[in-house]
């Protein structure tokens, strides 16, 4: 057994082995090499899709370089989002303060682009040197005639779900400032779902068969119109809780709009997240195609999906992902394609989100909160886990281990969300694994 | 944003420079490049003194470039850090940093935001030495100052460079046998062929920094926490008492020209070692092409008062050869080079012996002697038509080739270039940091004969790729 950080431990359990849940939420320690991001990352990501917006990141140049076009998030009309820009601080701002290359770099970003509105991102040192980035939007508000929204996201202060809360606050910001679009009785929002390769394309593909509008997507393929006239929608359908759900609950308060949680990944949740949407119309037309959408593509894909069950069975995972939900979901997908989970963490999960991810685990699963390479490793050699299904900083843990290697993160340009990415998934799960390349390799827990 | 051609060469530095901000950056931030050379030391764990943040962009942009585990601890500095100092972060994250991983050194680089608050890092390094000076166990602490407000990635590198043997080299009454080798921001294959190169000739070098294998290993037997590899402590501790130091680059971290104060030093390694240890340091550009390899070539020679291996003259003979069975191809055509500014000088130098044109050298960093080190290095094939662009992003890159017409036939450079490829529809040959879109990143060979046969041959094929799709012939003859 190998030795945690002292003050790690309420953060990793055995399921089956230790009685106690596990606790989320907690700062990472210094020194620990944590895989998690911080407060800007948390507000950039969530933001990152609204493809008619200028998203101008203050600060010096590193934090822009390093989330220059790396989302997947694909756009079906201006692509504004896949450029970098940032107000690229030097000594001397540092010094005699930001707030005017700031105000200038405003101005020719939006005379130049002509967007719909301009998020404004402020990074660690500009609450430090003193920058009022709050005034100097509100007076490009007023000079620009467009939305100058600031989203203060200043790396240190907290994690990236706290950025991701900013995030929703700025989003919250637009809402309710225009109503020129026509809505339908059966409309919905949808929240948390990033148009990763096309899914929310998926998605939208799915509902317009059952009658449904969708208003406003947040943030996938996002418009700031859209966005603008989010609070008309009758329902608020929220994916990736974990970043959206605050704008949800604040859109409950405001203006009164429900929402339900759902997931996208894996037959069984895209499913009931389906139906859960159309019964929530009660409309029996609504519902009738939903079975028959259900059905039809259940007919496909259940006969697809059985040759890689039939390779795959008995294979195990370590899940490490950033959300609780989507780590959730994954158990359930793996579990349907014959793969068990014996290793389950994230990044930003809390104590709440990891009780029902417990729930769902088999005994023996290790769930670990906030993890880091060394954890990570050490799981999967007690473990024996034939697959990692993590992000770009896992891979190479899961290669130099020698198992296979599963991307789920949001740099992916594979669809893994709807009936198809299901197959994807499996598809890619069992490419992966099934590899003649580690008749190479030794792994090091064989 | 106006130009035309003349007032580009008039001044360059400042033709691009734009009060407004920055889009599409050709640069990383400084602690990048300082985590970079660090992995280049022997059982290392990098920290960075600041936000978590810092530490995970930066470990995932290596990671997506150079494909191996990068660890890179960070202080976390929250709210009350930033408030209070964070002291208390910088001795949790050794300690932690220690009892994961029994670093032989924990070298630590800092960000935006621990320089502007006023962190002394040396202090909180000379506290923590002070509080565990019974532990003999203790791992060497190396620090570089990078904040990354001043400078690019490519000044960090250095700076890591230079913090490093300032902190490790030792003087000695004896001048040893063996030389130091700064081998610059190259692939780990690169570094790998200057090593064979070095031994072949029979010297005793010590390559730093050498991250050969800690960012390029093999397939592993069993998981290692620190990844093998790099220049050990001894073989840096003797920097000091070297014959001579070889620096490869001119530029390296030696200018910053709109720095106000120096919080960064702009003396190089072998500059130190020179002025600290009389260790006398020859410095040259990077040996891409026949031109800049030759000289080393000689140097290495002079050093040994023997030729050069009959293997190397051998490939140089057929590099030779293969110049001119490609010239053709290659002549007159229009290269856009940029990435770090000594590997533009260098690319340059070798695009323009083969025939190659470079109408545009641009570089993100601001050392203001790009101009006058290409014209130094070009020599004869130098000439005033060579846009020249420093602090230039990849926009601006772009405006400038259609502003002033250039038309080129093809991008030299890094990955994110490769926007302006598809726009343009001309072919990106990729080389230097980061190659994000390719595997194979660590593998770029460049250096020396052998490289530039290599990516020679790359450039000519690609060419011939491009000309073949685009014909409506398609020829299978070319």
């Amino acid at each position: 057994m190998i030795k945690f950080l002292q003050g790690r431990e309420e953060q990793i359990v055995t399921k089956g082995g230790d009685a106690r849940e596990l606790v989320g939420g907690r700062p990472s320690l210094a020194g620990s090499v944590s895989q998690r991001a911080c407060v800007f990352c948390g507000s950039r990501v969530v933001l990152y899709p609204i493809a008619d917006a200028v998203h101008l990141v203050h600060g010096p140049i590193g934090c822009a370089s390093y989330t220059w076009d790396i989302r997947g998030s694909l756009s079906s009309g201006p692509e504004l989002h896949r450029s970098s820009f940032s107000t690229d601080l030097r000594e001397k701002h540092v010094v005699f303060g930001g707030e005017k290359k700031l105000y200038q770099s405003l101005n020719e970003l939006i005379d130049k682009y002509q967007p719909q509105a301009a998020f404004v991102y402020s990074t660690c040192i500009v609450g430090v040197i003193g920058d009022d980035v709050e005034s100097v939007c509100r007076r490009m508000t007023k000079e620009k005639q467009i939305p100058v929204i600031p989203v203060m996201a200043e790396g240190f202060q907290g994690s990236k779900k706290d950025g991701y809360k900013i995030a929703c606050d700025a989003l919250f910001s637009l809402i309710g400032t225009d109503h020129s679009k026509e809505i339908s009785p059966y409309s919905i929002n949808i929240l948390g779902d990033f148009n990763l390769a096309g899914e929310l394309w998926m998605l939208t593909g799915y509902y317009r068969k059952l009658g449904i509008q969708i208003v406003a997507s947040l943030t996938g393929d996002g418009r700031v119109k859209d966005i603008r006239n989010a609070h008309r929608a009758a329902l608020n359908v929220v994916q990736c809780s974990g970043s959206m759900m605050h704008l949800a609950k604040r859109m409950k308060e405001t203006y009164g709009i429900p929402f339900m949680k759902v997931s996208y990944f894996g037959i069984e949740d895209l499913s009931d997240a389906l139906y859960e949407v159309a019964g929530f119309f009660k409309d029996a037309h609504i519902m009738e195609q939903t079975q028959t959408l259900v059905k039809e593509e259940l007919q496909h894909l259940i006969p697809a999906l059985e040759p890689y069950r039939k390779a795959l069975q008995g294979k195990k995972a370590a899940i490490y992902v950033g959300g609780a939900f989507k780590a959730i979901s994954l158990v359930k997908a793996l579990r349907l394609i014959g793969v068990k989970t014996v290793i389950a963490g994230t990044q930003t999960g809390n104590t709440e989100d990891y009780k029902l991810l417990k729930a769902i685990c088999d005994d023996g699963c290790i769930l670990v909160d906030d993890s880091n390479p060394v954890e990570l490793s050490e799981f999967v050699k007690q473990t024996g886990a034939d697959l990692f299904i993590g992000g770009v900083k896992e891979r190479p843990i899961a290669y130099k281990l020698g198992i296979g290697f599963c991307d789920h993160n949001h740099e992916r340009k594979l669809a893994l969300a709807g009936y198809e990415g299901m197959l994807n998934f499996a598809k890619e799960v069992y490419e992966t694994v099934s590899s003649p390349v580690w008749q190479f390799v030794n792994r090091p827990n064989q | 944003m106006k130009m035309d051609k003349k007032t580009l060469n008039i001044n360059p530095v400042n033709a691009f420079s734009s009060e407004a901000g920055t889009t599409n950056a050709c640069k990383q931030c400084a602690p990048l490049g300082a985590c970079a050379a660090f992995k280049g030391i022997e059982g290392t764990v990098p920290m960075l003194h600041g936000s978590q943040g810092c530490a995970t962009y930066i470990r995932r942009y290596l990671i997506s470039h150079f494909r191996e585990p990068i660890d890179i601890a960070s202080s976390n500095f929250s709210e009350e850090t930033t408030i209070f100092g964070g002291n208390r972060n910088f001795n949790t994250g050794i300690d932690n940093i220690i009892s994961q991983y029994h670093p032989k050194v924990i070298a630590i680089a800092s960000t935006c935001l621990s320089e502007t608050i006023g962190e002394d890092v040396q202090r909180l390094i000379n506290e923590y030495r002070e509080i565990h000076a019974g532990n003999k166990q203790l791992p060497e602490m190396i620090f570089a100052s990078t904040p990354s407000y001043s400078g690019t990635h490519y000044e960090g590198f250095h700076e890591a460079v230079f913090a490093t043997v300032k902190a490790l080299a030792k003087g000695s009454e004896k001048t040893g046998e063996h030389i130091n080798l700064f081998g610059n921001f190259i692939s780990p294959e690169d570094i790998r062929h200057l090593k064979e190169i070095v031994a072949d000739f029979g010297i005793d070098a010590t390559l730093f920094p050498d991250y050969s294998d800690t960012l390029d290993g093999a397939s592993w037997e069993t998981y290692q926490r620190i990844s093998e590899g790099g220049t050990s402590l001894e073989a840096l501790q003797r920097c000091g008492s070297a014959l001579l130091s070889i620096e490869l680059g001119h530029i390296l971290n030696s200018g910053n020209n709109r720095t106000i104060k120096r919080n960064t030093s702009t003396q190089s390694a072998g500059e130190y070692l020179q002025n600290k240890f009389n260790v006398v340091c020859k410095r040259m550009g990077l040996p891409l092409g026949i031109r800049e390899t030759d000289k080393l070539f000689a140097l290495l020679s002079e050093i040994t008062h023997r030729p050069a291996p009959e293997k190397y003259r051998r490939q140089r003979g057929r590099l030779v050869d293969l110049y001119i069975d490609g010239h053709k191809y290659v002549s007159g055509k229009k290269a856009v080079i940029y990435g770090e500014e000594d590997l533009v000088v260098a690319l340059a130098t070798f695009a323009s012996e083969t025939g190659l044109k470079p109408v545009l050298c641009a570089t993100g960093g601001e050392s203001g002697r790009l101009r006058n080190t290409l014209k130094e290095t070009l020599g004869e094939m130098y000439n005033d038509e060579i846009i020249v662009g420093q602090g230039m992003s990849f926009d601006q890159m772009e405006s400038c080739i259609f502003q002033a017409n250039l038309q080129p036939d093809l991008l030299l450079g890094n990955s994110k270039g490769y926007y302006i490829a598809r726009k343009l529809d001309i072919p990106l040959v990729r080389t230097g940091f980061p190659i994000h879109d390719r595997i194979g990143a660590q593998h770029n060979r460049t250096l020396c004969y052998e490289g530039a046969t290599i990516l020679f041959e790359t450039i000519v094929n690609t060419l011939l790729d491009y000309k073949q799709n685009k014909s409506p012939v398609g020829y299978k003859y070319m």
